[in-house]
């Protein structure tokens, strides 16, 4: 295992936050991506209709296959056009 | 932490068998060995060398030899109380004699034979074994990189680096790195603004190897840390404003010829390791334990390409004038940093005066270009002037106080570098000056 020492003031917690979380889902835009497994759009199709009953507007997203990372300029639409996103499979 | 090994007193041989000049003298070994006139030898490859010899000292580790400060083999020690009183390196016939106290010594050996080096000194040994001894001495947090993470990727993620990569912070790096000063790694340099940290002489070795600095670079970047953070300097203010300025690191005295630095030829450009490592390193230490990042604490509108790094030492021995440390206090022939807040170079061309009174009034029109031409009392200048321009004012016999005078500026900073070719000098201009903005800081480099 490589070992590096800390440069900062070490005021922070050495493991990396999560970034900040959404106030409200209300007029937020959210993602959906489907990673490309059988019946991921069971389970996506029903957190469309719960993300829409609280206000988000939702955009759905699809890995061209789950075998790979998701393509750069997927991540970049996403990234450029929503404010959250869910990576959700079912299998 | 390895434990730590002793000899005891009266007289210790280190060796190893992979030397021929140990190999050689193994014989007078045994002989010494046998007579009961060696306390311990200690063997750093096998522990069945010399043959002969009962109870060799299996330092296949190193441990001992580390502790010893062993270089060379063979090494002859006289220890007394625990205490290394006299050494002996290599073979030679007379001074073993001496150092032993018997003769004759090795009949039919040849009278002189160097020593080879010490497995403590072969690459990468030194470093695992610094770390073995030493790296308890570093307090820094531990960051442990997953295995399938790429370390130049990790250290971005981290929020560690000003967008260029940077090399990983090691313990063997860092212990390094401390090498290149006498300081304590625990001594307080500075505290860093933004945060108000207490930044120690190890955080700033941390953000030094960070930057790619070699460790006899580590005074020059301990002294710019110590200038930036004090209150003349204002590195907070700095860093806080929505002007382009950064600090600029000028260097003088004997140590930037010592690591190399460039005041020659593009000596504000690219391609000198001290001139850019050095500058980084000092904005690195402000990122990292400061916390001033971009769009934080940092406010710049613009900034400045020279906010990655911008340090360059002046040319002292073609310059018609004094160094530029000289000027603010330091004694000649000592190393300084002095740092100014920059905003960036503007060029100044001027092929035609032969004459100092026509180049000082076209630098007096390049100097109304610098902040907000209408407040010129608040606006501080860098101005270097390169050989061809200060061949103009040698020739023409005028000092700094001069020029200053002719350009209605009295605390413009002047210092003298670049390539011998080329008519031109830099305005490097700064930001407010006096008590509400930044005020040059010179610092003198200890080693």
């Amino acid at each position: 295992m490589r070992v590096v020492l800390d440069p900062t003031s070490e005021l922070t917690p050495a493991q990396r936050s999560a970034s900040p979380r959404l106030d409200s889902l209300q007029g937020r835009r959210v993602g959906l991506l489907d990673i490309s497994k059988p019946r991921g759009d069971v389970f996506l199709d029903r957190l469309e209709e719960l993300l829409t009953e609280r206000g988000a507007v939702v955009a759905r997203y699809r890995k061209p296959t789950f075998t790979k990372p998701a393509p750069v300029d997927l991540r970049q639409e996403i990234a450029t056009h929503c404010e959250a996103v869910i990576e959700a499979l079912a299998d | 932490m390895a434990a730590n090994p002793t000899v005891p007193d009266g007289l210790v041989a280190v060796v190893k068998r992979d030397c021929p000049t140990c190999t050689l003298v193994a014989p007078v070994l045994a002989g010494l060995a046998g007579d009961r006139a060696l306390a311990a030898v200690v063997s750093q490859d096998d522990p069945t060398f010399p043959p002969g010899v009962d109870g060799v000292v299996d330092d296949r580790d190193l441990d001992v030899s580390w502790t010893l400060g062993i270089e060379t083999v063979p090494t002859l020690l006289r220890m007394e109380d625990g205490r290394e009183v006299a050494r002996l390196e290599g073979w030679r016939r007379g001074d073993w004699e001496a150092f032993v106290g018997v003769a004759p010594l090795g009949e039919g050996l040849p009278d002189y034979r160097p020593g080879c080096g010490s497995r403590t000194a072969e690459p990468g040994v030194a470093d695992e074994l610094a770390v073995r001894h030493h790296a308890a001495r570093l307090r820094s947090r531990r960051v442990a990189l997953a295995a399938l993470e790429d370390e130049a990727e990790a250290l971005y993620e981290r929020g560690w680096t000003d967008g260029l990569p940077v090399v990983a912070p090691t313990e063997a790096r860092v212990l390094r790195m401390l090498e290149g000063t006498t300081r304590a790694p625990d001594e307080v340099v500075a505290v860093v603004p933004p945060d108000l940290v207490e930044c120690t002489v190890e955080k700033v070795a941390v953000n030094a190897v960070l930057a790619g600095c070699k460790p006899e670079y580590l005074p020059v970047v301990l002294a710019a840390v110590e200038a930036a953070c004090t209150d003349e300097f204002n590195i907070h203010g700095l860093l806080a404003t929505t002007w382009f300025s950064g600090p600029v690191v000028v260097v003088n005295g004997p140590v930037a010829r010592a690591i190399g630095m460039n005041s020659g030829i593009n000596a504000l450009g690219q391609g000198n390791r001290a001139n850019a490592t050095i500058g980084r390193a000092l904005q690195l230490v402000v990122r990292n334990v400061g916390g001033g990042r971009p769009g934080e604490v940092d406010r710049a509108t613009l900034g400045n390409p020279g906010k990655y790094t911008f340090c360059f030492p002046e040319d002292e021995g073609g310059s018609p004038w004094e160094p530029l440390s000289v000027e603010r206090g330091v004694p000649a022939g000592r190393s300084a940093v002095t740092l100014f807040a920059g905003a960036g170079v503007q060029g100044l061309a001027d092929q035609r005066s032969r004459e100092p009174e026509g180049l000082a009034a076209t630098m007096a029109a390049g100097l109304g270009g610098v902040g907000d031409p209408r407040m010129a009392a608040v606006w501080d200048a860098l101005l270097v002037v390169s050989p061809e321009h200060a061949r103009v004012f040698r020739e023409g016999g005028w000092d700094k106080a001069r020029l200053r005078a002719e350009l209605g500026r009295p605390s413009l900073l002047i210092v003298h570098a670049g390539g011998r070719a080329g008519m031109f000098s830099a305005i490097i201009a700064g930001w407010v000056s006096g008590a509400m903005g930044s005020q040059p800081v010179t610092r003198e480099v200890r080693s």
